[in-house]
């Protein structure tokens, strides 16, 4: 059982579970404590101690399906071609029984049609060419190829040839066709069963190292899912009241109550602690060409958060600014966004009348304990800047924080202002890749904004 | 080896393990009585996630009534430390005993001739203050030392600190903890233990690899109507299948909290209290708060009443025909 069960680790690490060798090690021995004989059961055992979550849950159980569906040849496929001599046709002449049939066991089981012999032969030379060890699907034809040579296809192959142009020989040749198609499934099974997730993690790590910008619009769909599940795990982490001890400065009433069993002794000091505070974010968006991807990905990030966040209010903006909270929390994203850009998009951005819109419309809404976020690239096409509004907000507010999706080294250049912004900002920083993006709101929660 | 727990016989399939917790009034289903199974021998705790009300607490009460063990239960909570949790050293007591046993002490310390010498008599007294004597066991401790083994049942653990939760890694995978002033203490029988979360946080992975996971979700129709007809024996099995059918419906709709297993057997013992042979849209309107919790759901379901019931009167008519 033991190597199955290895084989079926690797297949589950493929499709997404975690599986510690200690996992590995429970299972074997779950497995022999139920047996091998029921497979609903042995689903049930695997699936307690390998899954550990409902969404693992349901990868296990896809998993364990092809997996153990993957064995032998299917059902739906034809068996062998009968062999096409008449029947009561005498044997080729010359030919006394069992000496002209050669081409090794191979030929043999084809002829008797031994399904099940073939396919232990299938699986025994599969282990032997290293099958599960497929990673693309450039290798379909190199793994058939070896598997059928394990399995004895020269001899059979010169049986072939011996046999050229009688009956059996054309039989066997349709039969050897027959077997290299199934040998090709099989290996195109263990590609699904081996190599998907890994492909499918490697895209995904290398979406988020791509400029948001320059995602392919059919990647677009699968950065969303991306983006929600990065935002759902930061919400599930800082979704709780989070207190933070602060050691050595006794918090005098509480260690009194505390230690009241005892005569008020302090056997028991309890410390001072600061509630860690979920931050209020206001983000004002650029929505001109330029920056319009990663505003996309920025307000559906922040959108997903919710309960990490204790408020949250979006601004869009090119030419001038409108609050768009309500598009975003109505509609998915999908919609509010080519909303949005009805509303305020396709000008060419002026962040000196954006942001003075902003003061003249909204200034209250910031408090000691709001973060703006502000993200564009700072050019205004060479229009007033305005940083003495940037400063005014920053005075407000508990800090800016800006991000900007050129790299650090353009700023200031042709029509930026962005160094003139940047004094004002706590933080000023580079955000073009989604793995930026998340880092970068993981230290606002981190921090509960400060 | 230590010899087999007494209640080692009863787990000797997984088929006894699902007819017994049954015999306590807990329907299983297969993959439920598998994670019993395995718990017991595999000597692991079982983690369960799941849904509020599916019955992952009863699991732990079922399993300790059908063994015929003592249920040590610990809810957990914030803030919840070692010392509500494993033990505490009984401080009144001691300060109470030091205050009367004072003069004794001090004629006998006072009888050795210098400093030295006193305080190696005092050694000598052994850990008198901190002994089993002052020793206050809390559920985790006294799961442990139950001579004949015990379900010890950690409710809602993602609701604890995840200090607490590294707290507990050495009590799960070897069934000791270290008690620093006394040493280890190790069960003589390992308890059967079962964690329950109802997901507000995602707990560690060390926990997790400790643990068997078992997922209970909501029941279909069919594992429903044997729940209900374990737990609520009064109910005539027309008005069985009629409620469950419109449980099943109900859960259909976008809810903000859908109805479980709970919900649904303490309506069923609403209708049966009430006296009602089937399920009519004023019974129905007048019981549906103790289906749904939110004003928002109710309002959605009552909308929707009309096709809730015919489908469930339906279903009441449809299966005698069948038989």
């Amino acid at each position: 059982m033991t190597l199955p069960l290895l084989e079926f680790v690797r297949a589950a690490r493929s499709a997404g579970l975690r599986v510690s060798p200690a996992e590995t090690i429970d299972a074997a021995r779950a497995v022999e404590v139920v047996g091998l004989a029921d497979r609903g059961r042995l689903r049930d055992t695997l699936s307690l101690v390998l899954a550990k979550t409902a969404d693992e849950k349901a990868r296990f159980e896809t998993c364990f399906d092809r997996f153990f569906s993957r064995e032998g040849f299917g059902a739906a496929a034809p068996p062998p071609p009968p062999d096409a001599r008449p029947a009561g046709a005498e044997p080729p002449p010359g030919d006394g029984p069992g000496e002209g049939l050669g081409g090794g066991g191979l030929a043999a089981m084809l002829r008797d049609g031994d399904r099940a012999g073939l396919a232990s032969a299938m699986e025994e030379a599969a282990a032997e060419a290293g099958l599960s060890d497929i990673a693309v699907f450039t290798q379909v034809n190199l793994f058939t190829r070896r598997v059928l040579e394990r399995m004895g296809l020269e001899a059979l192959e010169r049986e072939i040839a011996r046999l050229d142009g009688t009956p059996q020989g054309d039989a066997l040749r349709r039969q050897r066709d027959w077997l290299r198609a199934q040998v090709r499934s099989f290996a195109q099974q263990n590609l699904r069963l081996f190599a998907d997730g890994d492909a499918e993690r490697q895209r995904e790590r290398r979406l988020a190292a791509t400029r948001l910008s320059a995602i392919d619009r059919r990647d677009r769909e699968r950065m969303r899912v991306l983006v929600r599940a990065m935002a759902r795990r930061l919400a599930v982490q800082y979704g709780r009241k989070r207190w933070r001890s602060r050691r050595g400065q006794l918090d005098a009433r509480r260690t009194i109550r505390r230690n009241m069993g005892w005569g008020g002794l302090p056997f028991l000091p309890v410390w001072k602690r600061r509630r860690v505070e979920k931050p209020r974010l206001v983000v004002l968006c650029d929505v001109s060409g330029s920056v319009a991807a990663v505003a996309e990905f920025l307000l559906l990030f922040l959108h997903s958060l919710n309960e990490a966040l204790s408020g949250l209010r979006s601004f869009a903006f090119s030419g001038d600014l409108a609050e768009v909270s309500a598009i975003l929390q109505g509609q998915p994203i999908e919609r509010a966004i080519p909303a949005i850009m009805d509303l305020v998009g396709f000008g060419s951005s002026n962040y000196g009348n954006s942001l003075a819109a902003f003061e003249a419309g909204w200034m209250p809404v910031l408090d000691r304990r709001t973060t703006v976020i502000i993200l564009g690239d700072g050019r205004g096409n060479r229009t007033d800047p305005r940083a003495d509004v940037l400063a005014r907000m920053a005075d407000r507010c508990k800090q800016v924080i800006w991000l900007n999706p050129e790299v650090r080294t353009v700023w200031g250049t042709g029509d930026s202002d962005m160094l003139r912004y940047a004094p004002h900002c706590r933080v000023a920083a580079t955000c073009a890749t989604l793995g930026q993006l998340e880092r970068i709101v993981a230290g606002l929660l981190r921090d509960g904004g400060g | 080896m230590a010899p087999e727990p007494r209640f080692h016989a009863l787990l000797h399939s997984i088929e006894a393990t699902e007819a017994g917790l049954e015999s306590a009034g807990y329907i299983a289903n297969r993959q439920t009585a598998t994670a019993v199974y395995l718990a017991h021998h595999l000597r692991k705790p079982i983690l369960v996630e799941g849904p509020a009300g599916v019955g992952k607490t009863e699991l732990a009460k079922s399993a300790a009534a059908w063994l015929g063990l003592p249920l040590v239960r610990m809810q957990c909570y914030e803030g919840l430390d070692e010392s509500k949790a494993l033990y505490e050293w009984k401080y009144g007591k001691q300060l109470l005993y030091t205050q009367i046993l004072k003069d004794r002490l001090g004629a006998e310390l006072g009888e050795e001739p210098g400093l030295d010498a006193a305080l190696e008599r005092l050694h000598g007294f052994g850990d008198l203050f901190f002994s089993e004597r002052f020793l206050e066991p809390r559920p985790l401790l006294r799961a442990l030392r139950e001579p004949e083994g015990a379900v010890l049942l950690i409710d809602e653990v993602d609701k604890a600190d995840q200090e607490f939760e590294a707290f507990l890694l050495e009590l799960l995978s070897d069934y000791q903890v270290s008690v620093p002033e006394i040493g280890t203490v190790r069960a003589a029988v390992p308890p059967l233990v079962v964690l329950t979360s109802n997901s507000t946080r995602d707990l560690g992975d060390a926990l997790k690899r400790r643990c068997l996971h078992l997922h209970i979700g909501l029941p279909d129709a069919k594992l429903e109507g044997r729940i209900l007809a374990a737990r609520v024996p009064g109910i005539e099995a027309g008005l069985r299948r009629q409620v469950v059918r419109f449980v099943q419906e109900l859960r259909g709709l976008d809810l903000r909290k859908l109805p479980s297993v709970s919900e649904t057997l303490d309506w069923a013992r609403t209708v049966v209290l009430l006296h009602a042979r089937e399920l009519d849209g004023e019974l129905v309107r007048a019981t549906l708060n103790v289906l749904l919790k939110f004003e928002a759901d109710i309002e959605t379901a009552e909308a929707r009443l009309g096709d809730l019931l015919r489908a469930s009167q339906q279903e009441a008519e449809r299966r005698p025909a069948a038989r």
